[in-house]
């Protein structure tokens, strides 16, 4: 249920400061800090860094700070190019991924914390098992009865393949399942909108002969229908694409086939 | 109902000890949008509408009682806080009615590319407005 405020051993205090001397143009970064071994709440540490010596993006700034100030600053990172999805985060109020985020984009200091309302295993670093395994619940795969052309690939028309797109390109780094409050407050039944347009593309995929049954499985007043139309979702989407968009072709469907 | 989600805030420390896992902050930190915010708007609405109902439901039942019940109701309302507590209800009636209308047009299946979403809440805004003042000026003309 709804809890608008953090429990008390997740209130956030102030931490330590690092400065810069000497920088020519210094910028402040704020980063959320918790270490599961030292009994304190989450704090907020401050590193400040010479921007005329780093790389453009959050995700430099953040390298730069394990690298040269404090290694046990602990965050995901892989691909640095927007396609792993692995550091996902809150930067400056919004989530994205810290790869794409330009560090010019932020005025004033820097504030960097977890995706929200997730639990929370070191500093940047968030426990996803819950949305992985509502991921696999909607069964991201091809299901058909009809076998495979022994001499070729599932064939689909140039129109159908164009269904999926902005579909496909989802890497679920979930940006926008942990943006979208209907989640916070209910992300033990409600799927979120990275799983639900991955639902979607499997719905859409005309090579898959499982549309009823995936269908049935969403017909759940939790799953799929505490979508509100918030739109947190796509306006928060690092690659672009349109969750709140995929999850209003699931209800329409649901209503088409009950005409 | 337990949340299934209280498992995943058992976490353990580097010599094995069980900890609790923090919730990351979420309202706290999260920068209002003009998405969200449009959303809740339209629940705070709601709620204020279903209060506000009571009003014209004591007003119409002292309506229907006696000339003296009406002229009580009527002087209460006709207070500055009477016509605040009006001037409100108006304005919460036609934003959940335009916000409404516009989760119809989503319903529909139209309208979600984020310029239209972001056009769509500048007209929800400012129809909200113009329609208020526009009730008002009606009933000061008429009354």
């Amino acid at each position: 249920m709804a809890e608008f405020t953090l429990p008390k051993n997740s209130k956030i205090q102030k931490g330590q400061s690092h400065k810069a001397p000497g920088a020519k143009k210094p910028k402040a970064f704020s980063i959320y800090r918790w270490n599961p071994d030292d009994g304190k709440n989450p704090q907020m540490d401050t590193y400040e860094l010479d921007l005329d010596a780093c790389g453009p993006m959050v995700l430099d700034a953040l390298v730069k700070i394990k690298n040269e100030i404090d290694p046990s600053l602990t965050f995901r990172r892989s691909c640095r190019e927007g396609i792993c999805g692995s550091c996902a985060m809150n930067i400056d109020g919004t989530n994205t991924l810290a790869c794409l985020k330009p560090i010019a984009d932020v005025k004033g200091e820097v504030r960097i914390n977890p995706l929200p309302h997730m639990p929370v295993i070191k500093d940047l670093v968030p426990d996803l098992s819950q949305a992985y395994a509502q991921y696999r619940s909607i069964e991201p795969w091809l299901q058909s009865d009809t076998p495979a052309p022994p001499d070729g690939e599932r064939r689909q028309s140039k129109e159908e393949r164009a269904k999926m797109d902005g579909m496909w390109e989802c890497i679920l780094c979930f940006c926008c399942t942990t943006s979208c409050p209907s989640y916070w407050w209910n992300g033990d039944r409600y799927l979120g909108p990275a799983t639900l347009l991955a639902a979607y593309r499997w719905i859409a995929d005309s090579r898959d002969e499982r549309t009823g049954e995936r269908l049935d499985a969403l017909q759940d007043p939790f799953k799929l229908y505490r979508c509100h139309t918030i739109m947190n979702c796509t306006q928060t989407c690092p690659k672009g694409l349109n969750p709140a968009k995929a999850i209003a072709e699931i209800k329409t469907l649901m209503l088409e086939r009950q005409a | 109902m337990k949340d299934v989600r209280e498992a995943l805030f058992v976490g353990t420390a580097t010599d094995g000890r069980t900890v609790r896992r923090p919730l990351s902050p979420h309202l706290q930190i999260y920068k209002p949008q003009l998405t969200s915010a449009l959303s809740i708007f339209h629940r705070i609405t709601g709620v204020a509408l279903s209060a506000g109902t009571v009003l014209l439901v004591w007003w119409l039942v002292a309506a229907a009682t006696s000339d003296a019940s009406f002229a009580t109701v009527s002087a209460v309302l006709h207070t500055w806080v009477g016509h605040l507590v009006l001037f409100g209800w108006t304005a919460a009636l036609w934003y959940h009615f335009c916000a409404g209308m516009r989760h119809l047009v989503w319903d529909a299946g139209f309208g979600f590319e984020l310029p239209q979403v972001h056009a769509s809440a500048a007209v929800v805004l400012g129809a909200t407005g113009a329609l208020t003042v526009l009730t008002w000026l009606v009933g000061a003309v008429i009354l």
